[in-house]
């Protein structure tokens, strides 16, 4: 379990982080949603150490990653890992070569080891047949698979994804989805996702943090989002007219109004 | 950002490199691909330079020494200190400051950029230490080697096209070059070789780590530390002629 309490960040006197106190659960996808510049990405920086919180404190399963001396924040960063937004692969390297990386440079396996490892992680994301590729040759979508590969090759206790997402079609982030779904659950670690999707949201969102302007504004589950009073939430997530008349028909499916047993052909006539 | 922040800000990195490494052999691996691509990558471009440099000295030196009672032979003397002292360290350095400055620049803020950098630091690797500390030890085991060649190569050019021309007679240019050779010359070839090897990677490093924005930015940063690597390296110059000879 990841805790931050009262984490205020700021630059250049303008506050990004107003007091921000959350929880998040082991074994669960965690979500940070929120419009652009609502400061995930700077809280997301924070929880992984990139960017030092100006005041409050983050604790990794009880022990303060603020207060760890260089040495310990290394060794707890060993146990993080982290999707990045542009998947920021090592453009020089190839597939195998990027997810070899963090084994060669922190284990002592032997190499038939790492190259077994290297191929569970690859079969693990769907990308077998992808070794010898350079990231230039790869679809975003497997970028982001190279990614996550490359996140979990050292079996982290934590995993952050920013935005894994962006710039891929719906199919292919329901891939992604569920890739870090099935990931989170599977080996039972803490996964923070910073997400604009609401589809992300609805699909795996188990605990969800929306932020507006810097600030927690709502916390809950994907159950309650759609039930959510808050209206800078709703404004949030009902942006669109078409999740709008969604939201509706669920509300008159629960009513019994409507029968929850319709397809879209019935829709459609 | 002023000046002294720049400073102060260059400082904290070197000193930052500056940790034990998380896997020695990593290291050593990067150190060697950084010794092929800083020094067997200049090789060629060096050779080309010193090799015409010492060409043109001879020729020009031989152009302006119409006087009959000056030997023949000075011209070889002056086109053997000049390639030792001058042209082989600061004009090779100068150069390599463009070719291999921008691309060190380039490379780390393109790695910034797309958060290559802080995938490294996320894994929990001092990215000072393992992406500036190998270019910078590579520019020093590898740029002084490129200096000597670039000796032999430009004095080897002038007995070339002097012999060649008519200009000068190999025997001739030969007996110049070994009257009044000071050895001290070449230790003050190389000491200037080991400052500029540091000032051409230490300077792109700094800005290219601490690029912020986009591909605009990148350039900038490509451009600013070449100018600042050949200012600081004719500074360097400067100061080291003053004080060492």
């Amino acid at each position: 379990m990841i805790t931050i309490q009262n984490i205020k960040k700021g630059f250049s006197g303008k506050s990004v982080i107003d007091d921000v106190s959350a929880e998040f659960d082991t074994g669960k996808c965690n979500l940070i949603i929120g419009a652009s510049g609502s400061g995930k990405t700077v809280l997301m920086k924070c929880l992984v150490g990139l960017l030092i919180p100006d005041d409050g404190d983050i604790s990794y399963d009880a022990k303060s990653f603020s207060q760890m001396n260089t040495d310990e924040k290394k060794e707890m960063r060993r146990k993080i890992g982290m999707l990045f937004q542009g998947s920021a692969l090592f453009d020089s390297m190839t597939v195998e070569q990027n997810i070899l990386f963090p084994l060669d440079m922190f284990t002592n396996k032997t190499k038939a080891e790492k190259q077994k490892r290297v191929d569970e992680v690859l079969d693990r994301v769907n990308l077998s047949q992808a070794h010898k590729k350079y990231p230039a040759e790869l679809s975003g979508g497997m970028k982001k698979r190279v990614g996550i590969a490359r996140a979990i090759v050292l079996n982290p206790q934590y995993l952050f994804c920013d935005e894994p997402n962006s710039g891929l079609d719906p199919q292919t982030s329901l891939v992604i989805d569920k890739l870090i779904r099935e990931i989170t659950t599977d080996f039972n670690i803490t996964t923070i996702i910073n997400t604009h999707d609401m589809n992300s949201v609805m699909e795996i969102g188990d605990r969800i943090l929306y932020m507006y302007q810097g600030k927690k504004e709502w916390e809950g589950t994907n159950k309650e989002i759609i039930f959510s009073k808050n209206e800078r939430l709703n404004n949030f997530i009902f942006a669109s007219e078409f999740l709008q008349d969604a939201k509706d028909m669920r509300m008159l499916e629960i009513k019994g109004k409507i029968d929850n047993s319709r397809n879209m052909d019935d829709l459609l006539k | 950002m002023n000046i002294f922040t720049r400073f102060g800000e260059f400082i904290l990195m070197i000193k930052g490199m500056f940790t034990k490494p998380e896997q020695t052999r990593m290291y050593w691996k990067e150190l060697m691909h950084q010794c092929t691509e800083l020094g067997i990558g200049s090789l060629g471009i060096v050779s080309i330079i010193s090799f015409f440099i010492g060409a043109v000295s001879t020729v020009q030196t031989s152009y302006q020494f119409v006087s009959p009672i000056i030997s023949r032979t000075v011209i070889a003397q002056i086109v053997r200190d000049s390639v030792i002292l001058e042209f082989a360290p600061t004009i090779t350095c100068i150069v390599l400051a463009g070719v291999v400055g921008s691309k060190i620049s380039s490379e780390l803020g393109n790695m910034r950029i797309s958060e290559q950098i802080d995938a490294l630091e996320i894994m929990g690797i001092n990215t000072k230490a393992y992406l500036i500390l190998p270019k910078i030890l590579a520019a020093l085991f590898t740029i002084p080697l490129l200096v000597i060649i670039a000796m032999t190569l430009g004095i080897w050019g002038g007995r070339l096209v002097g012999d060649i021309t008519g200009i000068l007679p190999h025997e001739i240019y030969d007996r110049g070059l070994q009257i009044d050779f000071m050895p001290y010359n070449v230790t003050f070839a190389l000491t200037k070789a080991y400052t500029f090897a540091f000032i051409i990677t230490a300077i792109p490093a700094y800005f290219g780590y601490n690029v912020k924005g986009g591909a605009l930015e990148i350039g900038r940063a490509s451009t600013t530390a070449v100018v600042v690597s050949c200012v600081m390296i004719l500074l360097a110059d400067y100061l080291l002629a003053a004080i060492l000879l």
